[in-house]
């Protein structure tokens, strides 16, 4: 999958949203090793030093830890694994409601408008 | 440990024209820097000044810690803007013809992005297209093991696919104390690949900061700054 990062915003930023991402949606499994600062630069694309810098804020965040030897894994803790996959929903609601607000559709109507999506979509797909 | 490239107050003139004035800057090792300015700015006085080609008007440049001269020479590999080998020769008397001035020239590197990009070894230089010149000189280039490696517009005449190639070669031949120097017009082609930029206008400098300072300081990219800081 390619890695589309935009244009205005920091590029270590980005990187660490979309392997965080991988890791919430278990493209990468609790437990697993992270390929290598090198690799993932390659994939991506970008400068090692950038991807270096991701990946240390993402040890910060303790999402990831660093065996000194080994390489890097992705933590197994999963609270906090659940803690941030709810942060990220939350993040995705907020902007979502927001886009509706700005078409000028107020909360109960979107969640009508979620309802029908969600109940009514054989029929209304179908048609 | 010390700066692979300084410089002091280096000041370039032609006649009575200032191409580089007071320029004061170092590089630190392990990074890929971008030097980025409009036509006429300075950029190819300054890389032939790394180089060796020009000599200061005033001021100082440094390699390592020494004057541009043949010990630096043998760690800085220079990829000028221009043809610069003769076009009667193959592309495998080139391969040899660098082994023989290069102690540091790795065969096997450079035979590795030969294939690669699909290039014969037995053609002539002379019968190559633009673009295909461009990439076998790049090639030669990076296949040293060098410490500094300066490319005045390396991806100019190259297709868009090879362009890409050519930046993943460079992240994977790249060593973490090796640094390079990269003048080019195309900066989005090669922004993500940048750890920092250094602007120069009319031969002075006009910035000197990482990529994601410039995007988080101006919510911008180092593309669209660009644009901005020397609109016509």
């Amino acid at each position: 999958m390619p890695w589309n990062l935009d244009d205005s915003r920091p590029i270590y930023l980005q990187l660490m949203e979309r392997i965080q991402h991988d890791i919430v949606s278990g493209v990468y499994q609790p437990g697993d090793k992270l390929p290598s600062v090198r690799d993932l630069a390659l994939d991506a694309a970008v400068n090692p030093n950038t991807m270096q810098k991701a990946l240390s804020e993402l040890e910060r965040s303790g999402l990831v830890y660093s065996h000194r030897t080994s390489g890097r894994f992705i933590t197994d803790d999963s609270t906090l694994l659940k803690k941030i996959k709810t942060d990220l929903a939350q993040e995705y609601i907020s902007s979502f409601l927001e886009q509706m607000s700005h078409l000028g559709i107020s909360g109960s109507e979107t969640l009508e408008m979620i309802k029908q999506t969600l109940g009514g979509g054989d029929n209304e797909t179908n048609s | 440990m010390r700066p692979i490239l300084e410089c002091q107050r280096l000041t370039k003139k032609y006649g009575n024209f200032y191409a580089l004035s007071d320029l004061t800057f170092s590089l630190d090792r392990g990074q890929i820097v971008g030097l980025l300015g409009p036509n006429g700015s300075g950029k190819t006085t300054l890389i032939k000044l790394a180089a060796g080609l020009l000599v200061p008007t005033d001021g100082h440049i440094m390699i390592n810690g020494l004057a541009p001269c043949t010990d630096t020479k043998k760690i800085v590999s220079y990829l000028p803007d221009r043809n610069f080998l003769n076009e009667h020769m193959r592309v495998r008397e080139l391969l040899s013809f660098y082994k023989d001035f290069y102690e540091n020239f790795s065969t096997e590197r450079a035979c590795k992005m030969l294939d690669s990009l699909e290039i014969d070894r037995h053609m002539q230089l002379q019968s190559l297209s633009k673009g295909t010149k461009e990439k076998v000189q790049l090639a030669l280039v990076m296949s040293r093991v060098a410490d500094l490696y300066i490319l005045d517009e390396p991806i100019g005449g190259v297709d868009p696919a090879a362009r890409d190639y050519i930046l993943r070669t460079i992240l994977t031949n790249y060593d973490e104390n090796a640094s390079i120097l990269i003048s080019t017009h195309l900066i989005s082609d090669i922004e993500n690949v940048l750890d920092r930029v250094i602007f120069l206008k009319s031969g002075q400098l006009a910035l000197n900061a990482s990529v994601d300072e410039i995007r988080t300081q101006y919510g911008k990219s180092v593309d669209v700054l660009f644009r901005e800081v020397f609109k016509c």
